[in-house]
């Protein structure tokens, strides 16, 4: 077990070189210089940008610029912002705002996606399982930014009762709306494996037995159909983890939320290569890392499997 | 042919075996051993053809594609056409959908936004595909160390969420045309397919009549063309249709965000996230491109999970 987690953090560590050297590529490739875009329509004379190019190594190539990078972050140095503050501060202010909308968004597609695709499942084909089906795929279909601009008119504009602007230093509260816009496209895919993985569950042997020992339907249905059909479920959601941050950049957009979208969306404008690269390398650790998890998880859930090595 | 009188005839007789006349055997007898089975894709077909949400899917897409083709059919006004003195108007003769607040005709622009969506999306999918399965393939195909290295590639760009890659690549190329949008797409896209290749050719290669070939003396190249992936395509196929769908959010959460096509093209994305401003006097403006959108994106996944439940034999049994 302990050399299965060994052996996964160190296979993080080329995934980890890739995606901080493609999105330093990416950040750079094409045209657009940063200097200038910092220094807007105002001309800046020789030697300021002389010394601004030096100051963040954009007087070097790429790969040597990556490389810098690369040894400062191993000392736990992200470097300063082109706003002139500490890019760790700035990531640190903007961090636990994203992390409160991911767990609520988390919350929301796992109780509701769960309970949902469990009703659903165990009553295939009749009215409520095509309800929760088609509901499902209206919210697939129907883009996020388009439910954001529902919900915070009528839930914000004509009714009043949320936060049309969620501002600075957030509440649970706040985040509420937020949050359940931003988990609901995944919601309705946990729904919908929940229900495919319930179905073909149910009419499993093991469960046939269960209910021929007399244990009662609650009793099957927590205990031996839900246990079995969790895994893609489970899987999904440590996933879904990564496209949730990336999801954060329009909902927090939508709300006006300070948060790790809002921050790397404005970096991206503005070419910050160090600010980008920091952000998505964070984001990239913490998919690999609920990866991880998820496939720790999959042991509780399945004891047949075991990490040997 | 039963023999009605054997049993009266023989009172003390006993069956210890089912007599042959009594036993499902016949019924295998008389199957017809001439005719050839039909093959996945004859019973996929037959299949779908039989699945309500198959032919609801396939007649959504049909006028998706006929308006993308001939949005002349639907409306006569120029959707580049803005005529402000005509701006913010509600639902007329003239203008059936209302007018925006540029004084462009909402049907128009709807209309007409079709054929940019369905091109993106198509196109997006073709590109993601190709490189997917090329990639997911040679992965399961050869294997060894090759698949190693091509596995931790894919992992990386799996790792990038779809639409940050794609913002720090759009904001770095400037203005967006069509197809830079696809290419953009198109980069960070072709993950999922690839790994449901590689899962699919990896199942495949090990059956019998790829063995079967080999020994006949097919070569790699032939084998893996011919015999892997034909069979393992299936699934790629399915999650191909559904990517369509996911690539047409993805272009209009693009130009939602200002990074994807110009203002001037005529785009649901663009036009739904302008709409935004006008939500409290003019909600209808807002309405018709995500109607639009939600269905031709609903139309897809819906017959992507059809065709799934086609060509899973597991699903077929019920």
């Amino acid at each position: 077990m302990i050399w299965y987690i060994v052996r996964r953090l160190l296979q993080m560590i080329p995934v980890f070189l890739g995606a901080t050297l493609i999105v330093y590529l990416l950040a750079f490739a094409a045209s657009g210089d940063p200097i200038l875009t910092l220094a807007g329509d105002k001309p800046i004379s020789p030697a300021v940008e002389q010394q601004l190019r030096a100051q963040y190594n954009l007087d070097k190539p790429v790969i040597i610029q990556w490389l810098i990078y690369l040894g400062n972050v191993v000392r736990l140095d992200f470097g300063v912002g082109f706003n002139g503050r500490p890019i760790a501060d700035q990531i640190a202010a903007a961090f636990p705002v994203t992390i409160r909308l991911a767990i609520i968004a988390v919350i929301v597609e796992t109780v509701f996606g769960v309970i949902a695709g469990v009703i659903s499942g165990l009553r295939k084909g009749k009215l409520i399982d095509t309800t929760l089906l088609i509901l499902s795929l209206l919210v697939i279909a129907v883009p996020t930014f388009v439910l954001g601009f529902v919900a915070q008119f009528i839930l914000g504009v004509k009714l009043g009762i949320a936060p049309i602007n969620v501002g600075r230093d957030p509440s649970w509260q706040n985040l509420l709306v937020p949050g359940f816009v931003l988990g609901a496209v995944s919601f309705a895919y946990v729904l919908r494996l929940t229900r495919t993985s319930i179905a073909e569950t149910v009419g499993a042997d093991h469960v046939r037995t269960a209910t021929a020992k007399g244990l009662s339907r609650g009793g099957v249905v927590t205990k031996h159909i839900l246990r079995n059909s969790l895994i893609p479920v489970v899987t999904f959601i440590g996933a879904d983890l990564g496209a949730l941050m990336g999801g954060a950049i329009v909902t927090e957009s939508i709300f006006n939320i300070p948060g790790v979208g809002t921050l790397l969306f404005r970096s991206i404008n503005a070419g910050e290569a160090p600010m980008i690269v920091s952000l998505v390398t964070l984001l990239v650790i913490i998919f690999l890392l609920s990866n991880l998890i998820v496939d720790l998880l999959y042991a509780v859930l399945d004891p047949r499997i075991r990490y040997a090595k | 042919m039963r023999s009605d009188n054997r049993a009266p005839q023989r009172p003390k007789a006993q069956h210890w075996v089912a007599p042959l006349d009594e036993t499902p055997l016949q019924e295998v007898d008389a199957a017809d051993t001439s005719s050839t089975p039909r093959s996945l894709w004859a019973e996929a077909v037959h299949n779908l053809v039989r699945n309500p949400v198959f032919i609801i899917s396939a007649l959504l897409i049909l006028l998706v594609l006929f308006v993308a083709a001939f949005p002349g059919v639907f409306t006569s006004q120029d959707p580049t056409y803005g005529n402000l003195s005509s701006a913010n108007k509600p639902a007329s003769a003239e203008h059936p959908f209302g007018t925006t607040r540029q004084g462009y005709d909402t049907l128009a622009r709807t209309v007409w936004g079709t054929r940019t969506s369905v091109i993106i999306g198509f196109f997006t999918m073709i590109c993601s595909t190709i490189l997917g399965g090329a990639i997911g393939a040679l992965a399961g195909y050869v294997g060894g160390w090759i698949d190693e290295i091509v596995s931790r590639i894919t992992d990386i760009f799996f790792a990038v969420p779809m639409i940050l890659g794609a913002i720090v690549i759009a904001t770095r190329l400037g203005e967006m045309n069509m197809w830079t949008v696809i290419m953009v797409l198109s980069i960070f896209g072709w993950t999922n397919v690839a790994r449901i290749m590689r899962g699919a050719v990896i199942s495949t290669k090990s059956q019998d009549f790829v063995t079967a070939s080999t020994a006949l003396g097919a070569g790699s190249l032939t084998n893996l063309l011919k015999h892997v992936i034909p069979n393992a395509i299936a699934p790629v196929i399915v999650t191909a249709t559904v990517n369509l769908g996911v690539f047409i959010v993805a272009e209009a959460t693009l130009s939602f965000l200002g990074v994807g096509l110009p203002t001037s093209a005529v785009s649901w994305g663009g036009d739904i996230s302008r709409a935004r401003d006008a939500l409290r006097n003019q909600p209808m403006m807002l309405f018709y491109p995500s109607v639009a959108l939600a269905i031709t994106v609903l139309s897809f996944i819906m017959l992507g999970d059809a065709v799934r439940d086609a060509l899973d034999p597991k699903a077929r049994k019920r």
